[in-house]
């Protein structure tokens, strides 16, 4: 098979981005569902409003923000809002349509754990914890993850829920008191997972070009149910890639691109 | 009353062993120079509160300096882990912390609570999530109209609220401007508090709805120039976000730590020349 002339990061974050649209009010999480947002609003949604946690309201990067605070998001923004106007008016008052998550491991009914692998009193690894996902997570109208497949992130049983995403499905999630639908869709670096209509259980919807359903399957810590009316992603295309290239090149240049060996590291 | 005086004097006055201390910064304004004078004075047994704590945080629990932390987020943005918290947590190194662990919203209404002059905040939250598994301050309250269950946290009230900003007058009138977080919340919850800022200025010139924290609620207020590096104070320098991920390397390893914390924070007096010993130890490294 030749080589598909993109990288798996790339098809993710561009199948993510193509889940934004010019009407969205979407509330980013930092990292790779921060490209996948500025991606959309620098291609084809030029017109989403991305919100962030530090309170920047309308934000229009140029390059990739390092923290979700940066200067770049600051100084680019329609307005600035303080931390507890940020939660309180905008996230819980209910003006987020999607909010938009990374995990470090995510279940079969899309609950997400960001704060500990083992026990919590004794952690085999301790990581960064909740920050603002668990209520970005039960107050936005919808949920998507991004996160790439694998084992030890697509898990069975979670060691510790930091937010809610269908509970244990069914109608769950609603016992709660949750608001908004909750997790819609998972875009990973092999395809796209979305919650059954009933049970609520994370099934393969779309398939990015060149993986075969078996490679997805060995990627999940669940059997993994296909869907019937699975598709197959559509290539990225070259408009896609260059903008994203581009705006990679431009965040490496200005020192806020990723370290390599993080990337390897997750 | 506000009070113009040297960091130095503040941090002695001010912060006590023993004490609850925000040290607070959304990413922006960063009170890193009045954190590492805490270090140098040796202030021990903190608990520290931080909706986001980095690495002036890793540098309190590596120093040993911390008995616990009130946070919602512990992590290098965009590099990875803080890895003095982690050994601290995983491996009880240099010794353990007992963590009071929660959300951001939720530490953003219990600090609004705080200001408010009220015993707890009340916010929709924790819904199905795990922390009040953990973290028995994290409680439920009935809405006494509607009948909603909602989250009810603890107001918090530090015993001293630590910021930086862009501005103060002679007077001691504040104002912050760009990120302004939860800043006006914390000096406004805490019983003492310590603003540094970047000028110090004849008349503030504020512009209307500005963020301003008026002399009467603000304690010291010290010149320390750059004092928020390396996170950024707008309109006077960006993050350095080099240093971030040179800090991943420093603080990955107890031996580097110590010898760099020793090295570059006990062993100057103060902030600038804290900033004149990485100089100098940037221009061996680029000698050799």
């Amino acid at each position: 098979m030749p080589e598909p002339g993109y990288s798996a990061d790339e098809i993710m974050t561009i199948a993510a981005a193509r889940q934004l649209h010019n009407d969205t009010v979407c509330f980013v999480g930092i990292g790779m569902p921060s490209a996948a947002a500025n991606l959309a609003r620098l291609s084809h949604a030029p017109q989403v409003t991305l919100i962030y946690e530090s309170g920047t309201i309308e934000a229009k990067p140029d390059v990739l923000p390092l923290s979700i605070a940066d200067s770049e998001l600051s100084e680019t923004a329609m307005t600035v809002v303080s931390i507890p106007e940020m939660f309180r008016y905008w996230l819980q008052g209910g003006w987020i349509d999607v909010g938009f998550l990374g995990a470090a491991q995510i279940d079969r009914f899309a609950n997400i754990n960001t704060t500990v692998i083992g026990d919590y009193g004794k952690p085999k690894t301790r990581l960064p914890g909740a920050g603002g996902a668990p209520e970005i997570a039960t107050s936005a109208k919808e949920i998507f993850v991004m996160l790439r497949m694998g084992q030890r992130a697509f898990m069975s049983k979670l060691d510790f829920v930091t937010s809610l995403g269908h509970g244990s499905g069914g109608n769950n999630r609603a016992e709660y008191g949750a608001q908004g639908r909750g997790p819609s869709r998972v875009i990973t670096d092999l395809g796209i997972l979305e919650p059954h209509p009933e049970t609520r259980e994370l099934e393969l919807t779309s398939i990015h070009p060149g993986i075969a359903v078996d490679q997805v399957k060995a990627a999940c810590g669940w059997p993994l149910k296909i869907a019937a009316r699975m598709v197959e992603t559509p290539l990225p295309t070259n408009l896609e890639l260059s903008v994203l290239r581009e705006f990679k090149a431009r965040s490496e240049a200005a020192g806020t691109g990723r370290p390599q060996k993080v990337r390897a590291a997750q | 009353m506000a009070e113009i005086s040297s960091l130095s004097e503040a941090v002695r006055d001010l912060i006590r062993d023993g004490d609850t201390v925000a040290f607070e910064g959304f990413t922006h304004l960063i009170p890193s120079a009045a954190a590492l004078e805490a270090m140098r004075q040796g202030k021990r047994d903190l608990t520290l509160i931080r909706m986001t704590p980095d690495i002036i945080y890793d540098q309190f629990i590596g120093l040993g300096l911390t008995r616990g932390l009130v946070f919602a987020w512990g992590g290098n943005p965009g590099v990875g882990s803080l890895h003095r918290l982690r050994d601290a947590v995983e491996n009880g190194w240099p010794k353990p912390i007992e963590l009071d662990e929660r959300s951001h919203s939720d530490m953003a209404n219990a600090y609004a609570a705080g200001a408010s002059g009220l015993p707890f905040a009340v916010f929709r939250g924790h819904l199905g999530d795990d922390l009040p598994k953990v973290n028995s301050r994290l409680k439920r309250v009935t809405c006494p109209f509607t009948g909603e269950v909602l989250a009810a946290v603890p107001a918090t009230r530090p015993d001293v609220g630590v910021v930086h900003a862009q501005r103060a007058d002679k007077r001691g009138n504040v104002l912050l401007w760009g990120i302004i977080g939860i800043q006006k919340e914390v000096v406004l919850a805490s019983k003492r508090t310590i603003v540094t800022v970047e000028e110090i200025v004849d008349e503030l010139q504020a512009p209307p709805n500005a963020c301003v924290l008026p002399h009467f609620a603000v304690g010291a207020v010290c010149l320390e120039p750059h004092g928020a590096w390396p996170s950024y104070a707008q309109g006077f320098y960006k993050r350095d976000n080099g240093f971030y991920k040179a800090w991943d390397d420093i603080a990955r390893e107890r031996e580097t730590f110590l010898a760099w914390m020793k090295r570059h924070v006990l062993a100057t007096k103060n902030f600038a020349e804290y900033e004149a010993s990485l100089k100098s130890a940037a221009k061996e490294v680029a000698r050799a």
